[in-house]
């Protein structure tokens, strides 16, 4: 798997954008609203790589902040200059409000790229990457109030393992949210899908990352992955609680939930 | 390690029975090393694909290889054909000499005379800074023989450069992708040469019009099938001999 991702991690944005014609970006987006952290909130971003969740965190925190700072702001209106410029001073310092996402990935490269993009758009504060293993993490117990891995849990070959290993660094009172490739419901397009990922994904591979092999592997992936009702049996089996998911377009992609108490 | 396929089917093709060969999803026998199976309308998407990414980005000089596989079918076999119909060919197809540095003597190649094949083609390894080894071996070609075929066709691409007298510029390349054309009617090579010019300057162009392509064209028609000869067996050989031979006329 190590060297799939090594040779994957330049192109895996372009290639993203080409395979599901930028819908993932989309499946992103529903995901951290899902999540909907408030400004404080410490999440720990597993096979985060190239940053996508991590960056789009880092957006909602801030614009949860800004609002807050614009209420707390009308509600002031009749305070002394003195009082304001105080606020402020408080205020400007933590546009994020102490958030805080830790990005791990078992891959140099990948974080390689991310840390580039985290760069090039212009995102400093409030962001760490550090190399890790999911079936093994680098952290201590209780350390996080979130916990999402985006399309990296398929590519564990311990499932079982990287679940314990989410149990073990959150919370109590912490949230595991994974975004995972799962199975399809509808027959038809279930044929239609089979037929996009086979024929057509691997071609572009191929074509834009020169690397046939690494999508075929994917697409391979993705079948052999336990479906959703399984996946959610696993979850529960490790300690989660109120475990449950919600599938994005008729099961190409599903969001499981669960809390640690 | 990759855990085994259970029960992907895509085309209705049985499973694999082989044991060192890696699972292709497509569930068609491994030919050879490196060959990747591909269906009838994967081809069709590579071809597409590959022609616009090699448009897009002529440094993609894997893509050039991909659509030359791809769309191959017809002329390869005729290639194969006119090998087999010839003596040298024939022998060139038995026993399937692969042209790489760990293959050449370079040191005995330097010492030829100059003006042999062998000192020529030195000579233009290393004015141009190429190397045979960075040849792509085939994919997508669904013949273990027509994958020699075209694996020779590319190994022998430098010494066309070298018969030819021309360097690996974008000027040369196109000359020898007009040669090529006539000689194989591979359309990967009618497709290079026609969208090659592309990329020249206007100065360029007309002399590649007057002068290059009207010569490229006269000694790809007059010349007998490039692939038919062992030239590993005639590094000695001085290269106006061997042009005389095969019947390309002198460069401009």
């Amino acid at each position: 798997v190590y060297q799939v991702f090594e040779s994957v991690a330049k192109k895996y944005d372009v290639m993203n954008d080409s395979m599901t014609l930028g819908i993932h970006r989309v499946w992103k987006d529903i995901l951290v609203h899902k999540m909907n952290p408030s400004p404080g909130t410490l999440l720990l971003d597993v096979a985060g790589g190239t940053g996508d969740i991590a960056f789009r965190f880092i957006n909602y925190v801030r614009s949860v902040r800004e609002r807050q700072l614009q209420r707390k702001l009308r509600h002031h209106q009749n305070l002394s200059w003195q009082e304001i410029s105080e606020s402020y001073q408080e205020d400007k310092s933590k546009s994020l409000g102490d958030s805080q996402v830790v990005v791990c990935d078992i891959n140099k490269e990948m974080l390689k790229v991310g840390k580039q993009k985290a760069q090039h758009l212009g995102y400093s504060e409030g962001l760490s990457w550090v190399l890790g293993n999911a079936e093994e993490l680098p952290f201590d117990d209780d350390m996080f109030d979130v916990y999402t891995i985006a399309f990296g849990i398929r590519n564990v070959t311990r499932i079982d393992l990287a679940l314990q290993e989410a149990y073990r660094v959150l919370k109590p009172g912490g949230r595991f949210l994974c975004l995972e490739f799962s199975h399809v419901n509808n027959p038809l397009l279930s044929r239609l899908y089979d037929l996009y990922s086979f024929q057509v994904i691997p071609v572009l591979g191929e074509v834009i990352a020169g690397d046939w092999k690494s999508y075929q592997y994917l697409v391979e992936s993705i079948r052999r992955f336990p479906p959703q009702e399984e996946l959610k049996a696993m979850i529960e089996d490790v300690g989660f609680f109120k475990v449950d998911y919600q599938n994005l377009n008729s099961g190409i992609v599903a969001i499981h939930s669960g809390f640690k108490l | 390690g990759r855990a085994p396929l259970s029960s992907a089917q895509p085309q209705g093709h049985g499973e694999e029975e082989e044991e060192e060969v890696e699972e292709e999803g497509e569930g068609c026998y491994q030919l050879y090393p490196g060959h990747i199976p591909t269906s009838p309308l994967q081809k069709v998407l590579l071809a597409a694909g590959s022609a616009c990414m090699a448009l897009y980005d002529p440094y993609r000089h894997d893509m050039v290889a991909v659509l030359g596989e791809t769309t191959g079918c017809l002329a390869l076999p005729s290639l194969r054909d006119k090998m087999k119909n010839h003596p040298e060919g024939y022998r060139i197809l038995q026993e399937r000499p692969r042209i790489r540095l760990s293959t050449l003597d370079m040191g005995r190649l330097r010492g030829l005379p100059d003006g042999t094949l062998g000192r020529e083609y030195v000579r233009f390894l290393e004015d141009n800074k190429v190397s045979p080894d960075t040849r792509m071996p085939p994919k997508f070609v669904d013949d273990e023989e027509l994958a020699y075929v075209i694996q020779r066709y590319r190994e022998v691409h430098d010494l066309m450069h070298t018969l030819l007298g021309m360097p690996t510029n974008m000027l040369g390349e196109v000359v020898v992708k007009w040669f090529e054309a006539v000689q194989t009617g591979l359309p990967m090579c009618v497709l290079g040469a026609a969208f090659g010019p592309i990329r020249l300057s206007a100065r360029k162009l007309q002399v590649l019009a007057t002068e290059l392509v009207p010569w490229a064209i006269r000694s790809g028609r007059s010349a007998s099938c490039i692939l038919n000869f062992y030239y590993e067996q005639r590094w000695g050989q001085p290269v106006e001999s061997l042009r005389e031979e095969i019947g390309i006329f002198p460069p401009p």
